[in-house]
Order: structure tokens, then C-alpha cells, then sequence
């Protein structure tokens, strides 16, 4: 329990759907053989931790930030360019974590101490004009960043496909480096996971909560709210920066649409919305639902669409063509957000007051 | 004694309007203040500028002999201030014993620890437990705030004030739209507040018999001013509180 924090998934439906996916992402190399489910298996591990850690800012604290993405970007920049630049090592990779991890508390304690005694509105603003101002300097500064081309590397031997530690499979599945890698990605997920929960159930998380809650009160029973709000800009700036340097170890490759793209920090904001926001849980069922949907809706559409036509119907196979597939994602977010207004875990939340102290 | 709290000519404007006008006034330990005056007459407003909600225009304030002007409202509180507000004020998502736990928490200094889960500090847990109890709310622990009733809010922002166990305790209006079998509750914890000699209360009261049971001073404000200070009798009886205040006839009052 103590793991948990006290704080597991509440509610049987609810402990199931979260251990069902859990446990598949821990098998996953077993039980989804093959290079695109293990790249979606990989990608929702690492869409968990950027997605918890922004639920940490927006969820728990209140705050609303645009800047997220900018912190996985700086994690996965970080790393990718110490591997670029000083070759495959993991001393690169840690000299890029640092120095990544530094850049991030630096711009979170800047972004936070400038702007956070303001309106939560002009602070929204804020980290746009931050995020914005960052992408084009990583675009315009090509020479280090590779611009919009981006940078491919080569992540240390252990987690190179070509990698071999043992000379057999293990329950059929060859004992790659890819294997090691998708490992690495699951377990400092989970860790920093775990680590955010912890957080986020302390008393300095309950006092965020009261922030949210009620700035003026807290502010009167003594907090001094500005550290608090800058301290979970901090701490969820870290959560995403480890994020970006996982997403860039896993596709050893970093570039402006896998790091910085304002789209993923559309998406994240999506993950957290249908997942439920207020609830690391949420970042799980979030990040789950929606990569599975992105990477397999134009699949089943495709399908569908290919039926309808075969059935001779009207108009189905057009709507159901695979490149419409945003629309129907778009589609189900309005109305996830319609019918389930606290997500997919608030929907599962076993109903107030019942069986609790009156 | 010397003063535990002090203003010295305490001022705000809103634009041309001067809320709170030049008021020099000073609180001593073991002492209940009752603040009275219309609506309107600027009670609430020198509250917040005691307790840090809102910046002085002009003039100042010192807690315990410190000049605290320039600081912030959680600075206050951290100096032994406790305010219980007129508009109730509480964390409306969170439940009942949560609202009062985080005062508790406040008070024992814990504010970033994150390293255990919160339940894992059980003393804050049934310190919060306790004043729940103190107000008779403490079978409603697990509601949300938002849910409780006026009655039972108004209890609960005491209780959260209570819970940081300020040496300055202000209570601006805490029975105002209570039903009258509650209001005994509350009376009974401000009276049980000042047996203790070393706290300093002020209590802002429309109740004139509340004010005459409890108040060891009274303190009139007129148009953001300080119109009368004195024994309660003294002030009562004065004409200014008959006329400005009360407006009723003499006889009525007493
Ligand atoms: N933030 C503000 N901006 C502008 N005017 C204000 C502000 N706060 C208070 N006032 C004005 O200051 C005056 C004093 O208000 P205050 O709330 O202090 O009165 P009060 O004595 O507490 O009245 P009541 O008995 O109704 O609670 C009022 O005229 C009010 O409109
Ligand atoms: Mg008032």
C-alpha cells in the first residue's frame, strides 16, 4: 500500500481496467510480438508519465500550462543530441539528463516565480509564448538541433536491436537490445509514476489541492502559495523532461514531431481530459485509450470502410475512410467529454457516501 | 500589558472611497473586542487589512510589536493571526475533515513535506479530528464542504480558524445566518477561547446581546472611522452607537 501511497485505483471496474493494462504493458513484448505493438506499448508508457506529470500541474494544483510539451522536449533534445554529439554511451545519456533536467528547473522556476502570482489566465499565456518562442529556437538553431529535420543517434549497445545477451529466445521472444530497451522505458515509467503519486498524496500535494480548491484560504491559513505553485511547476516539469528522454531513447531519434509539436501537447491535454483529470489514475486510462485509438483507429476503419464497400452501402465507406480517422477521434473526445465530464475515472468512481462514514 | 495587535492610523482607499479611515486602535492579550458598526461601515475591510488580505493605503499594522505592513497574509498567520470570514471560505471539493486538516497541518509548519503519504501523519489527522468534534461536525467528516449546510459551513470555517489556534483570533460576523439552536455552539467556543488569558479576540457582531454577553470592550466604526471605544455599557449607552449605530431609540437598547 505504501507503494501506492495509499491512494490505489478506487472501485472495482476501475482496479481492473488499470491492472489489465498494467499488466500488459509489463508483458508486452511477450504478449504483442511484433514491431508496431511494442512501438504503442512503449509509446503509452511514455504518454503515461508526461500525461500523469501534467495532471500533477492541472489537475492537482489548478494550473494551467501550454509549456508541458516543452519539457518533454527538452528531455528528449537533452539526451538525443548527448548521444549525437559525444557518441553512444550511457555517460552521454546521463550528461544529457543532467543537463536537461537543469535547463527544465530553470525555465520552471523562471516561468513559475515570473508568472504565478498573476492571473491563472495571463499565466496560460505565459507558457504559450515560452513554448512558442522555444520551438522556433530549436527549429532555427539547425546546426545543433538538426532544425526540421531533426536528429537520428545511436542509444548505447545494450539497447540496440542488433544487441544479443543471450544466445536463445525467452518465450520465443529474442533477448534483443529492443527488448532491454522497452524494459528501461517500463520500469522508470512506472518509477517516476509511483514517485508523482507519492507526491501528489503528501501533505505538500493536499496543500496543492487547497490551492486549487481556494487560493485566497489557503493563502490565509499560512501557505505561501507561490512556493507551492512553483515547487509542482518543478516537479511536473522533471516528470516530462525523463518523459521526453525515454521517448528519445526508445525511437533514437529526435526531432520537432516527436518532441516539441504543440499537437502532442493538444493530445496530452486530451489524454488527461478522458482519462479524468485530478487522478494520476486517469493518466494511465488516458494515455492508454488514446495511443491505442491513434495507432489502431485507422486500422478498424480502414476495415469497416472496406466492408461497407463490399456491402455496396451509401456513404459509409467514405465516412469511415482511415483518413478520416481524426474526425471520429475528435468525435468521441466531445462526446467522452459530454458524457463522462470527470473521465474515464470518474465514470468508474464508486458512487459518494456509499458504504463510507456519514 | 502592551498590545498584542496594533493599528495605527490604518487606512484604505477604493479610488476616491475611504473604507477604513485613520483607525489607531490597539488589541491586549486576555481581551474580547467586539466590532460593531451599520453595514457597510468598513468591519470587514480593517479586518482584511489586519490580517493581510488587503494592502494599507496608508498607515500600519504590528502584531506582537512587529510591524507587519509590508507583509503578506500567510506571513500574518505563521505570526499567531487566525481569521474566521464573514463569506464563508472554505475548500468547497474537498471533504469536511480535509478542510480542517489542512489549518492543522498549516499550524504544525508542514508545508512542503512530500516524502510519506499524508496519512501517514496521524497526529495531524486527529488533531483535525478533535476540533471537528469541538463543533459538533465531527459526524459529518467525510461530506464535501460544498454539501454541508449554511449552518454547518459557518461551523466549519470556525473550526478551520480554530484549528490554527491563533493568539489574535477575529471572527467577522460567525453566527450571521445561523438557526438560533446553532448559534450556542458557536458562542460557546468563543467563550471558551477567552478563558484563555493569553489570547487577544475580536469579534465583529450585529447581535447586541451576543456583543453585551461576551465583549469586554466595544469598538464603534462609522463610515470607516473609529466613532466610540470604550466599556460596553459606556458604549452602548453613548449616543453615538444610538444614533449612527442602532438608530433606534434609547430606551430600546438597554
Ligand atoms: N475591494 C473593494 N473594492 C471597493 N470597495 C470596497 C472593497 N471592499 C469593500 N469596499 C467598500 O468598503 C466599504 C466597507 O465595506 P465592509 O465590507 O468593510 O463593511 P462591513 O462593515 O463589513 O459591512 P457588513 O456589516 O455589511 O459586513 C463598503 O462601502 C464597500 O462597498
Ligand atoms: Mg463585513
Amino acid at each position: 500500500m505504501s507503494l501506492l501511497s495509499g491512494d490505489g485505483p478506487r472501485g472495482r471496474p476501475l482496479q481492473i481496467l488499470i491492472g489489465a493494462v498494467v499488466l500488459a504493458l509489463m508483458l508486452a513484448p511477450f504478449l504483442f510480438p511484433g514491431a508496431k505493438a511494442l512501438n504503442t506499448s512503449a509509446k503509452i508508457c511514455v504518454m503515461i508519465l508526461l500525461v500523469a506529470s501534467y495532471d500533477v500541474l492541472i489537475g492537482y494544483a489548478g494550473i494551467v500550462s501550454f509549456a508541458h510539451v516543452m519539457f518533454f522536449g527538452v528531455g528528449a533534445y537533452g539526451v538525443g543530441l548527448a548521444l549525437y554529439g559525444l557518441g553512444a554511451s550511457w555517460t552521454a545519456v546521463a550528461i544529457g539528463l543532467v543537463a536537461a533536467a537543469a535547463l527544465s528547473l530553470a525555465l520552471a522556476l523562471a516561468i513559475g516565480l515570473f508568472s504565478l502570482r498573476v492571473q491563472s489566465i495571463f499565466f496560460a499565456m505565459v507558457t504559450l509564448a515560452v513554448a512558442y518562442a522555444f520551438n522556433v529556437l530549436a527549429s532555427q538553431l539547425s546546426d545543433i538541433t538538426g532544425g526540421e529535420d531533426g536528429r537520428s543517434f545511436k542509444v548505447p549497445a545494450a539497447l540496440q536491436p542488433g544487441f544479443k545477451w543471450l544466445d536463445h529466445p525467452i518465450f520465443g521472444v529474442p533477448a534483443s537490445g529492443k527488448l532491454i530497451a522497452y524494459y528501461l522505458v517500463f520500469f522508470v515509467a512506472a518509477v517516476a509514476f509511483l514517485v508523482l503519486l507519492r507526491v501528489v498524496n503528501s501533505p505538500f500535494g493536499r496543500v496543492l489541492q487547497a490551492i486549487r480548491e481556494n487560493p485566497f484560504r489557503a493563502e490565509a491559513l499560512g501557505y505561501r502559495i507561490v512556493f507551492h505553485r512553483t515547487l509542482a511547476t518543478c516537479i511536473s516539469a522533471l516528470g516530462a523532461t525523463v518523459a521526453g528522454a525515454l521517448s528519445a531513447l526508445w525511437l533514437r531519434y529526435v526531432g520537432p514531431d516527436t518532441a516539441l509539436s504543440f499537437s502532442i501537447q493538444v493530445d496530452v491535454l486530451v489524454m488527461v481530459v478522458v482519462g479524468g483529470m485530478g487522478s494520476l489514475w486517469g493518466a494511465i486510462v488516458g494515455a492508454a485509450v488514446f495511443v491505442v485509438a491513434e495507432g489502431y483507429l485507422q486500422d478498424l476503419m480502414g476495415a469497416l470502410a472496406n466492408a461497407a464497400a463490399e456491402a455496396h452501402l451509401p456513404l459509409l465507406p467514405g465516412l469511415f475512410d482511415p483518413h478520416r480517422w481524426l474526425l471520429w477521434l475528435g468525435l468521441a473526445f466531445v462526446l467522452a467529454v459530454y458524457f463522462a465530464p470527470a473521465g474515464i475515472v470518474g465514470a468508474l468512481k464508486p458512487a459518494e457516501g456509499k458504504g463510507k462514514r456519514t | 500589558m502592551s498590545p498584542s495587535l496594533e493599528t495605527r492610523g490604518l487606512t484604505v482607499r477604493f479610488g476616491g472611497h475611504v473604507a477604513v479611515d485613520h483607525v489607531t486602535c490597539a488589541f491586549r492579550p486576555g481581551e474580547l473586542t467586539a466590532i460593531v458598526g451599520p453595514n457597510g461601515a468598513g468591519k470587514t475591510t480593517y479586518f482584511n487589512l489586519i490580517s493581510g488580505q488587503l494592502r494599507a493605503s496608508d498607515g500600519a499594522v504590528a502584531i506582537f510589536g512587529r510591524d507587519v505592513t509590508r507583509l503578506g497574509a500567510p506571513e500574518r498567520t505563521r505570526l499567531g493571526l487566525g481569521r474566521a470570514f464573514q463569506l464563508t471560505n472554505l475548500f468547497p471539493q474537498l471533504a469536511v475533515a480535509e478542510n480542517v486538516r489542512l489549518a492543522v497541518q498549516a499550524h504544525a509548519g508542514v508545508h512542503y513535506d512530500m516524502r510519506r503519504p499524508w496519512r501517514g501523519r496521524r497526529d495531524l489527522i486527529d488533531k483535525a479530528e478533535a476540533v471537528l468534534g469541538s463543533v459538533g461536525l465531527g459526524d459529518r467528516r467525510g461530506t464535501q464542504a460544498a454539501a454541508l449546510s449554511h449552518g454547518d459551513q459557518r461551523k466549519l470555517e470556525v473550526a478551520m480558524m480554530m484549528a490554527l489556534e491563533p493568539k489574535i483570533a477575529m471572527f467577522d460576523e460567525p453566527t450571521a445566518g445561523m438557526s438560533v439552536d446553532e448559534v450556542p455552539v458557536v458562542l460557546d467556543l468563543i467563550a471558551r477561547l477567552k478563558s484563555d488569558p493569553t489570547r487577544t479576540i475580536l469579534l465583529v457582531e450585529h447581535k447586541m446581546d451576543v456583543v453585551r454577553s461576551l465583549a469586554d470592550r466595544i469598538v464603534v466604526l462609522v463610515n470607516g472611522r473609529l466613532a466610540a471605544d470604550g466599556e460596553p455599557q459606556a458604549v452602548i449607552a453613548s449616543a453615538v452607537v444610538q444614533e449612527a449605530y442602532l438608530g433606534i431609540a434609547p430606551g430600546k437598547a438597554a
